[in-house]
């Protein structure tokens, strides 16, 4: 699980995709990664087409390639994974530079890894032009429960703080000596985290207090009053038909 | 965990996308409930500390660290409900804002990762404590248990949907058999951290462990005296129990799901793989006659081969990850 959650993916740019209202940016997101979801692999052209738009995206939203590659990195388990598939799957088997594959297998694994891959470069390109602050006022757009992406925001704002105080506390044990090797040794870190979660929900009930004290309602009062134009649907909406309109026809001739 | 989008089919996708977002409707509910309008605030810094939680290396075997997952934990310390919409809030986001998991893949690794954990984790623990004393000692070791057993229980969850969306001919025992050895093995730090950590909260606030609410001060002043040495040794133990014992159902054809599989038209994935030939196909070994001592061995001979390759894992990226607990590198511990 991401241990590399440090800081956020977000890619200082100007881009129009950048400027993108980030409701649009998002249910455009989600509409393509489902059209892609729903692309039969026994159409790879498709895949094809649908990586080109995507890659389009990218170089629209001028994120550097090393950035991009990075950022894909977080699925290379699952990739392994895919790439394991073809020599454990059952059914008929196929020879391939000599070594016996299943042949549902390789099409198997190759619809988990273009579908990962462009799932990932999807979410790339939605992170890296887009705020977080954006993307929780998007969600809360497309009608999302207020609460869940009020806990969201909250999260956000203080998991650096948190993870700061984590860092120190760490610090401190590490200047006295505490360097464990075995998971027997762990009890002071396991202290440290129960510690740590008091010390965290005691400031969630100081931070509240403070939040009554200025008049907080239960909602954050929304700053950014801009709504999207038409435009910017449009414009959002583009990868999705295509994806989507690849995905009926791969459907309706295979 | 953080299943990248495309791994199972699109109705896996929806049908467990609709179980999510109808199980954290309801738990948001009784969240308010549990917290009134505290609810953001607390909830979000819960959640805060749940996502850090994810960053604090443990030291687990010569050096080598792995991490909290900490679904069992935000429910024992926060309650199910509020544990359940705490994870949510922690998976959806690194989804959507820090690329982790597949959009498509929010329903099962939602499902999987949060809801699992945090009510059917909350469900073993209620057990536990009912079948130990009323103590503080007993709430430390049923959170020990609870955590050690929901980390295998998400991955038989994933396993489960695997049968009914895989979007490759992998026979679901391989899977299965998979899944569960290497998280019952993730399993054992989990337990460990997640015990002493509800221990440390129960000695400083006892008052918010929800898990431990039905205790009084009386009842709890019994200070925890098990060393984290005990719960290694007995984590082991029972990850060996397990797979001497689960090994004798594992055994010759259609077992309860796989049969469940059939009837419902997923034949092919019980369908003989490519390891048929392997020496421990079907988890017998070859060349020991009495059957279920031969499926002993192989299910030990499997929690061995778990270990060996997950410690050469830990070894290979030993190096790379020490120092700081926010390093930036992905957790060994964490890999499915």
């Amino acid at each position: 699980m991401g241990a590399s959650h440090g800081h956020a993916l977000y890619y200082h740019g100007h881009s129009r995709i950048h400027h993108l209202a980030p409701e649009a940016k998002v249910a455009a997101a989600f509409a393509f990664v489902l059209s892609v979801a729903l692309t039969p692999p026994t159409a790879p052209w498709a895949f094809g087409i649908d990586l080109a738009v995507v890659v389009l995206v990218v170089v629209a939203a001028r994120l550097p390639v090393r950035f991009v590659l990075a950022r894909m990195t977080i699925i290379a388990p699952f990739i392994a994974f895919a790439l394991l598939i073809p020599f454990v799957a059952s059914g008929p088997e196929t020879r391939v530079l000599g070594l016996s594959m299943s042949r549902e297998g390789i099409v198997g694994a190759f619809n988990i890894l273009v579908k990962a891959v462009n799932g990932i470069l999807v979410s790339v390109v939605l992170t890296g032009t887009t705020e977080q602050d954006q993307i929780l006022k998007g969600l809360e757009r497309l009608h999302v429960p207020v609460v869940l992406t009020g806990i969201a925001a909250f999260m956000l704002r203080y998991v650096s703080l948190i993870t700061s105080e984590m860092g120190r506390m760490r610090i401190a044990m590490t200047a006295r000596g505490y360097d464990p090797r075995w998971l027997w040794q762990a009890r002071p870190i396991a202290n440290a985290s129960g510690a740590l979660f008091v010390r965290s929900f005691e400031r969630g009930e100081r931070v509240h207090a403070a939040m009554l004290s200025r008049g907080y309602t239960g909602t954050m009062p929304d700053q950014q009053p801009h709504r999207p134009g038409g435009t910017d649907w449009l414009l959002a909406g583009l990868p999705p038909v295509v994806a989507g309109v690849t995905a009926a026809i791969a459907l309706v001739v295979t | 965990m953080h299943a990248p989008d495309g791994f199972l089919n699109a109705g896996t996708a929806a049908t467990t996308g609709m179980i999510s977002a109808g199980v954290i409707g309801v738990s948001l509910r009784q969240a308010r409930e549990q917290l009134g309008e505290k609810q953001v605030p607390l909830a979000g810094v819960s959640a805060a500390f749940i996502f850090a939680a994810q960053m604090f290396n443990f030291p687990v075997a010569a050096g080598t660290t792995g991490h909290l997952l900490g679904g069992a934990l935000a429910a024992i310390l926060l309650g199910p409900a509020v544990g359940a919409v705490v994870v949510t809030v922690v998976v959806a986001t690194q989804a959507l804002i820090f690329a982790d998991g597949g959009l498509t893949a929010l329903g099962y690794n939602v499902l999987n990762m949060a809801i699992v954990p945090a009510y059917g984790g909350y469900a073993i623990f209620l057990g536990l404590r009912r079948l130990l004393p009323r103590n503080g000692t007993s709430v430390v070791v049923a959170s020990g248990l609870t955590a050690g057993l929901s980390v295998p229980l998400a991955a038989t969850m994933f396993s489960i949907e695997w049968l009914f969306g895989a979007t490759a001919p992998v026979p679901f025992d391989t899977v299965f058999g998979s899944m569960v050895g290497i998280h019952l093995l993730i399993g054992i730090g989990e337990g460990v951290l997640t015990a002493l950590a509800v221990g440390a909260v129960l000695a400083a606030r006892p008052d918010l462990v929800t898990g431990a609410r039905d205790l009084d001060a009386v009842q709890l002043s019994d200070r925890p005296a098990i060393g984290a040495r005990a719960f290694v040794i007995g984590g082991l133990l029972t990850a060996v129990v397990f797979a001497t014992v689960v090994s004798q159902f594992a055994a010759p054809d259609p077992d309860g799901l796989v049969k469940v599989a059939t009837e419902a038209g997923f034949a092919d994935s019980a369908q003989d793989h490519a390891f048929g030939s392997s020496l421990f196909a079907g988890y017998a070994t070859a060349g020991i006659s009495n059957e279920p001592v031969s499926l002993a061995v192989a299910g030990l001979a499997g929690v061995g081969i778990t270990a060996a390759v997950g410690f050469g894992v830990f070894a290979a990226v030993r190096d790379r990850r020490r120092a700081l607990p926010s390093s930036t590198s992905s957790s060994p511990a964490s890999v499915g």
